[in-house]
């Protein structure tokens, strides 16, 4: 295929994935700033929304210090001047999309095009809590119909795999930077343990990535800090987990390899991270620093992502 | 002008035959139904995206056709007269083209006269000489054909460029298809949905001796923000072909490939919709960042085939139009079947004279004109339009031609007062392949919404209509 088709099929999944991201930080952020203080609540969430999202840096120039409710969600969902914000992405994907309308389905196309003209309706200055509750939503149900019609209606070549590996690269990019704003209430020597406090933490970040009830399936116990590091990092099962998005990365690599009859280096880097993470144990990952293994697996993902784009999309 | 004939209903309140069973299927429905419907359908083709841009016009950066829901209907055996006159008509037109870039002979024989060639912008000098693929220039010819009564057809333009709107002719198919099952069943309406298929097939047959057997054909489109990309895309999908912009292309010794995921790949056949001046910076516009560099020497090598050809410019003018009848006569030694409107050369100084003698009730448009711009209608015109024109004409008489006003023949149509006859022209794909000539059923008909309005363009408010050619059952 087309280098330009496949690049486009790949930053369109990453803009989708990451739309749906910003969505669910948006919602956890709202709920933890609506608790008491007492129970965790604080004006602080707004902030670390905006450095989950990777985008304070850029906040601060437009806004300055002032993180409030109003406009960090303006700036997450909204602002045209955030290139990462939701209607951003959308923005992204859809222009993506035109420009290889050949590469989809009618469904994934309909389901951009579509929620594309939604987006449309929804005012974007002073939401309510409700409009505000409605357009995460919509949100949400457009990345789980873009996914699940790709999913159902591509045909299983380099498209679909293209489209997969950059779904699963946002996605792992996504869970590490939720680890890394968090990662000081999951320190297994944190003094509050079992706290309301931090419990509404760590509930937070699982809701995040929408594994609350997931994490009761697994591990049949109250939550507790460093199986929610365990569960979003190690565990295999758990769909946003960094294992899982490597061993969906590594397949769909492997597939294109396969297919193109050559193996390359963002072969051999998604194999060395899958085999990384399928040797450590939580234990060491908190002796040599919880906070210094995220860095380094968002450095490493990143590689990847170069990698991809020098092997296959220039 | 005359009442325009009605392709319905007779003058006398009579149904013509093509439309009986249409006749009665609108005497039944309710126009709550009708508007229904229409707006479902206007639903549908926001969704899927069926778009066109409009320049200069930022509001409306991607704008629907308007769709008419009812359909343009013509008979079996009005549509194989039509046929035959088309496909002599683009036989002519590439037999003229390959003489213009090669022997001349037609400007020899005092038939065409030499500066309408030499003098028209759009002469390539490079094509001098050049050899193309099967001597074929013209592959993809849209020509529009208007009405005037039962028997009568005249060709009001040949689009020998890059002619577009062939994915209206097919999703209005789809949609109709979609909405009006019942209509179909009491129809016998031949299908247009192989058009595709023909495509494909003639751009294979047009792939240049030295490819392999199974040639690789692409679409080249400028990119998204052309006024036509929703119909490049649709095409590269319905064909099953890679839709690339230029820069996905590169040539090296004189071969063309495209950039793929897993190296270069070779490139035989290139369906471009992108006009000459962009096609190669270093042959044409050096500003041009769409085309491919040397593009241009590998088509003279004879790698790759460019269809349509390069120059075809020069035989879709509104000024060599005037002399198709003998350039028909001239190399097919037959009379033309299809009529050209009459039409005065304001080149000539008699005919001059007669346009500005009469330009209250004539047709001007610029030779190069196109979309429907630059033209005007001189019974709908102003006092001072017409003497803006009359000082255009008087300043560049070559640059015009002019035509009666011509009663296009009106068809039913669905507008905000209900049922009423609007003007309608036709546009039928031509396809040359170096096998044969290929055409389907029909075309595209274009409408103008406005009553009394002519200006069926879509830059300017005109619709569309599905178009039906009924089997002999």
């Amino acid at each position: 295929m087309l280098s330009r088709t496949a690049d486009n099929l790949y930053w369109l999944a990453r803009y989708m994935e990451r739309a749906d991201c910003l969505a669910r930080i948006l919602d956890v952020t709202q709920r933890l700033a609506q608790l008491p203080a007492a129970y965790g609540g604080s004006t602080n969430e707004w902030r670390s929304a905006l450095l989950t999202a990777g985008c304070a840096d850029l906040f601060k120039q437009v806004h300055g210090e002032e993180a409030t409710e109003q406009n960090v969600i303006n700036f997450l969902a909204f602002a045209p001047e955030n290139p990462s914000s939701i209607r951003n992405c959308f923005e992204i994907a859809r222009t993506n999309a035109r420009s290889v309308r050949t590469a989809l389905t009618i469904e994934m196309w309909e389901t951009i095009n579509s929620a594309w003209l939604e987006l449309k309706r929804y005012s974007t200055k002073n939401m309510t809590r409700e409009e505000l509750a409605r357009f995460l939503s919509f949100v949400k149900e457009t990345s789980l119909r873009f996914d699940g019609a790709a999913y159902r209606t591509m045909l299983r070549n380099d498209a679909f795999w293209f489209s997969r590996v950059g779904m699963y690269v946002e996605r792992a990019d996504n869970t590490a930077r939720i680890l890394d704003v968090k990662y000081h209430v999951l320190l297994p020597d944190s003094e509050h343990i079992g706290g309301p406090l931090d419990y509404f933490q760590w509930a937070s970040i699982l809701r995040s990535v929408s594994a609350l009830t997931s994490f009761h399936w697994v591990y049949r116990e109250s939550v507790k800090p460093w199986l929610v590091a365990d569960l979003l990092i190690l565990n295999a099962q758990m769909p946003r987990s960094l294992t899982s998005c490597y061993q969906n990365i590594t397949r769909y690599l492997d597939d294109i390899a396969a297919y193109y009859g050559r193996q390359g280096s963002s072969q051999r880097l998604a194999r060395n991270t899958l085999t990384r993470l399928g040797n450590s144990r939580m234990d060491d990952i908190f002796q040599t620093g919880l906070h210094e293994f995220i860095d380094g697996f968002v450095v490493e993902n990143n590689r990847l992502g170069s990698f991809v784009t020098e092997q296959y999309l220039l | 002008m005359s009442v325009a004939f009605d392709e319905m209903t007779n003058a006398d309140g009579s149904i013509r035959a093509a439309y009986t069973a249409l006749a009665k299927w609108l005497n039944g429905v309710p126009p709550e139904v009708l508007d229904f419907r229409r707006k479902e359908a206007e639903f549908i083709f926001r969704r899927i995206g069926i778009t066109f841009a409009v320049y200069g016009d930022s509001d409306a950066q991607e704008r629907l056709i308007p769709f008419d829901i009812i359909p343009r209907i013509l008979t079996g055996g009005e549509w194989g007269r039509l046929s035959k006159g088309l496909e002599q008509r683009t036989k002519a037109l590439n037999l003229y083209i390959k003489d213009v870039y090669s022997k001349r002979d037609i400007l020899k024989a005092g038939i065409v006269p030499e500066d309408l060639v030499y003098q028209n912008p759009v002469f390539r000098p490079e094509m001098n000489g050049q050899k193309v693929p099967h001597d074929l220039y013209v592959h993809i010819a849209g020509i529009d054909v208007v009405r005037v009564d039962s028997e009568t057809f005249y060709v009001l333009e040949d689009n020998a460029r890059t002619p577009s709107g062939v994915s209206y002719m097919l999703e209005n198919r789809e949609i109709m298809m979609r909405l009006f099952p019942e209509l179909f069943a009491e129809n016998r309406v031949a299908p247009v949905e192989n058009y595709t298929d023909e495509l494909l097939a003639t751009l294979k047959s047009l792939a240049p001796v030295t490819a392999n057997n199974d040639p690789v054909v692409v679409v080249l489109t400028p990119g998204i923000f052309n006024s036509a990309y929703y119909e490049h895309s649709f095409l590269a999908d319905k064909l099953g072909v890679e839709l690339v912009e230029g820069r996905d292309l590169f040539i090296r010794n004189d071969v063309v490939y495209m950039r793929t995921t897993e190296g270069p790949k070779r490139v035989d056949v290139i369906y471009r919709r992108l006009d000459d001046d962009f096609l190669d910076p270093l042959a044409f516009r050096p500003d041009s960042a769409l085309g491919v560099p040397g593009l241009m020497s590998a088509y003279n090598a004879g790698n790759v085939t460019l269809t349509n050809a390069v120059g075809t410019g020069v035989a879709d003018d509104k000024a060599v139009y005037s002399y198709m009848p003998d350039i028909i006569r001239f190399y097919l030694g037959e009379e033309p079947l299809l009529k050209n409107v009459p039409t005065w050369r304001c080149r000539e100084a008699d005919h001059l004279k007669y346009v500005l003698d009469h330009l209250n009730e004539l047709v001007v448009k610029e030779v190069h004109g196109s979309g429907g711009y630059g033209m005007l209608i001189g019974p709908r015109a102003d006092k001072a339009q017409i003497e803006l024109f009359r000082a255009k004409l008087k300043q560049d008489p070559t640059n015009f031609i002019a035509q009666p006003t011509l009663a296009l023949s009106t068809c039913p149509t669905f507008v905000d007062e209900g049922i009423a006859p609007r003007h309608v022209d036709l546009r039928p794909f031509v396809l040359t392949g170096s096998d044969r000539v290929r055409i389907v059923p029909g075309g595209l008909t274009r409408v103008a919404l406005e009553a009394g309005s002519l200006v069926v363009n879509s830059s300017q408010g005109g619709g569309t209509k599905d178009t039906w050619v009924l089997e002999e059952s």
